[in-house]
């Protein structure tokens, strides 16, 4: 146990510009739980355990700059701290590891210095309706790769974070009644441009399509279709140790989220699918919240993984199925 | 030629039961009222801003409470607006914020603020009858429903609570639009104000009551500061008291914008203490293995696998 600070920040504001000095969480995107330009560090087993969602944002510890101008207002980043995503391990979660006959494991952490600074631009402006943003961001891998110290039988493996560049835009507005999500990036990885080293991530382009609509009185449901297609597939296969199992050079990812409010929206009922038509795994979280006053509000739900292969993202935490149950006290 | 004197005669016979329809003793027709009615009570002044207090009220008698500012500007083009809403309470919506740009014969626009994640949130509009923060008052009756939507015609006047009315009655042109099968409203002849509002339900049988329990003059302009509706079926009631009340304040375009979303703006509009040009917020929360009283679930330990460290962070 210790304790986790999530926030702790300065502002300055001024009538153009403001800055924001420390530790502050940081949304970029239009995804729903899908995170294309979004650069922030995640807590995947907080997430995968059923936290509040909150939970999964970690902090970064960053210098923000704000500019508004008529013709279009800019947020500029600056995080000197590079911050990791916490990915599920055990003993909490059973996950598929290859390596697992491997124990002897370290981490190369990025040094705090100026060329492990990481950078991060949006521009974004209102064009005819829509909200439209660019974004670039210059930094690392926040998931780790891993190089074993001999491929043929290892007996170390390190873990390090490639260096990353993503280029991307995202457009959301109202659509046939509804809400419609664009955003597509492109991940430069730097470190393995040629895509011939099996430890680090190839570049990859990412998009997602979302639609939501309001359906009925307190009924919300949104849809989105998610790509990520792999640069130098030849050389990922080639290279890829012949035991390990194959990603496919186009991933796609589909959610679902459907949202019901009753008696006067004190009873929340919600339900939200993530499916991967080419891995056939999926994840499910069917919620119930009741807000039993303004301060205190109980939640109970499950998170449901499952899928045809133990080596995929959402199948290789099929054991992992858990029910939670939350109650907050807020004042 | 015969035939053409038969038309005339109709037609004007026609146009002469449909004034009468549509006009009272004082030429105004229903539509116009409905008009007027609606300009008073969702226009007034170029811009507003208003503290809200919300009572939400079960038919026990649980009580539940909704504290918000609100800002409204009107803009030039035909009855298009822009709201700004900050939440104080309750605690779970504490510093968020909503915003609507409302658009006349369209869906509105609306965005929220989710200040947990820093998020900035698009929302789907089109069904305005959906409950508005949980109260008994819809989207629409919180921003006004389009005069246009529903056919209006004179039902009475009569004196209500000591000032002269017209009680009209409206029929949605689309049913499917409202859950009302038709509503009555009492409306003051001199201010235009709805003094009282009843909804029927697709039955007929009468759901909501809406009355204005305090009408004060703001600024010159008469003004609902207090306001209850009852759902006469679930016995479930919000009473709203509008203080503070502003108008002409000059709020800026730039104020319903992404930026203000994202830190309410200062300068008067949004009363926080901590919201001063210098902010320091500190929010901690104990990271603990064992967050809820079911994980003992997930903890079986697995000899072997996973790409974990020694480091603890991992963990």
């Amino acid at each position: 146990m210790g304790l986790d600070i999530r926030e702790a920040y300065l502002d300055y504001v001024s009538k153009l510009w403001d800055v924001r000095v420390g530790r502050q969480i940081i949304t970029w995107g239009v995804g729903d739980l899908i995170f294309i330009n979004d650069i922030s560090p995640k807590d995947f087993p907080a997430f995968f355990s059923g936290r509040p969602l909150e939970y999964l944002k970690k902090g970064s510890d960053a210098f923000k700059f704000d500019l508004y101008l008529n013709v279009i207002s800019m947020e500029f980043i600056l995080i000197p701290f590079f911050e990791r995503d916490n990915l599920p391990s055990p003993p909490r979660f059973f996950i598929f590891d290859p390596f697992s006959q491997v124990k002897d494991r370290e981490i190369k952490e990025l040094e705090t210095k100026l060329e492990n600074t990481e950078l991060a631009l949006r521009l974004y402006r209102n064009i005819l309706g829509f909200d439209a943003s660019v974004y670039a961001y210059k930094g690392f891998f926040r998931i780790p790769g891993v190089r074993p110290d001999n491929p043929e039988s290892p007996t170390k493996l390190t873990l390090f974070f490639p260096e990353l560049a993503v280029y991307g835009a995202s457009l959301q507005g109202s659509v046939f009644s509804g809400v419609l999500s664009l955003e597509g990036a492109y991940y430069d990885s730097l470190d393995d441009r040629d895509g011939d080293d099996p430890a680090a991530t190839n570049s990859q382009t990412k998009f997602l399509v979302g639609f939501q609509r309001e359906l009925w009185r307190d009924f919300t449901a949104e849809f989105q279709y998610s790509g990520e297609y792999m640069h130098k597939y030849g050389e990922y296969l080639e290279t890829l140790p012949p035991e390990f199992p194959k990603q496919d050079r186009f991933g796609q990812l589909m959610t679902l989220r459907l949202t019901q409010f009753l008696k006067y929206q004190t009873l929340k009922l919600s339900f939200f699918a993530f499916f991967s038509p080419n891995d056939k795994d999926y994840m499910l979280i069917p919620e119930v919240r009741h807000n039993i006053t303004d301060h205190l509000w109980a939640a109970l739900g499950g998170n449901i993984f499952g899928g045809k292969k133990e080596t995929t993202f959402f199948g290789q935490l099929d054991k992992n199925d858990n029910v939670y149950l939350v109650l907050r006290y807020e004042f | 030629m015969r035939k053409n004197s038969m038309v005339i005669p109709a037609s004007l016979f026609f146009i002469f039961i449909l004034s009468h329809l549509a006009y009272s003793q004082e030429g105004l027709p229903a539509d116009e009222i409905i008009r007027k009615s609606q300009a008073a009570f969702y226009y007034p002044g170029s811009d507003m801003k208003t503290r809200v207090l919300m009572k939400l009220v079960t038919k026990d008698g649980k009580e539940r409470i909704r504290d918000l500012t609100m800002l409204r500007k009107n803009l030039d083009k035909g009855g298009e607006q822009r709201y700004f809403i900050y939440f104080y309470k309750p605690p779970d919506v504490k510093d968020m914020t909503f915003m609507v740009w409302k658009y006349p014969g369209k869906d509105d626009d609306r965005w929220l603020f989710i200040p947990a994640i820093k998020l900035v949130k698009r929302i789907a509009a089109n069904d305005k009858r959906s409950s508005f923060v949980g109260s008994d008052f819809s989207y629409e009756d919180v921003s006004g429903r389009d005069a246009e939507e529903d056919n209006h015609s004179i039902l009475k006047e009569e004196v209500f609570n000591g000032k002269d009315t017209y009680v009209v009655k409206s029929v949605p042109k689309d049913e499917g639009s409202t859950d009302y099968s038709y509503k009555v409203s009492w409306i003051d002849k001199e201010s235009f104000i709805p003094l009282k509002e009843e909804h029927y339900d697709k039955r007929g049988e009468l759901y909501k009551v809406f009355t204005a329990d305090e009408v004060k003059e703001i600024q010159d302009f008469p003004t609902v500061t207090k306001r209850t509706v009852e759902n006469v079926q679930s016995g479930h009631r919000t009473e709203v008291t509008f203080k503070e009340v502003g108008y002409n304040n000059g709020i800026e375009d730039e104020i319903f914008s992404e930026r203000y979303l994202r830190t309410p703006p200062r300068n008067g509009y949004v009363d926080k203490s901590g919201r001063s040009s210098f902010l320091f917020s500190l929010l901690t929360g104990f990271s603990t293995r064992c967050f809820h009283s079911w994980c003992g679930y997930f903890s079986r330990w697995v000899p072997s696998g996973g790409l974990y460290t020694k480091d603890s962070r991992w963990e």
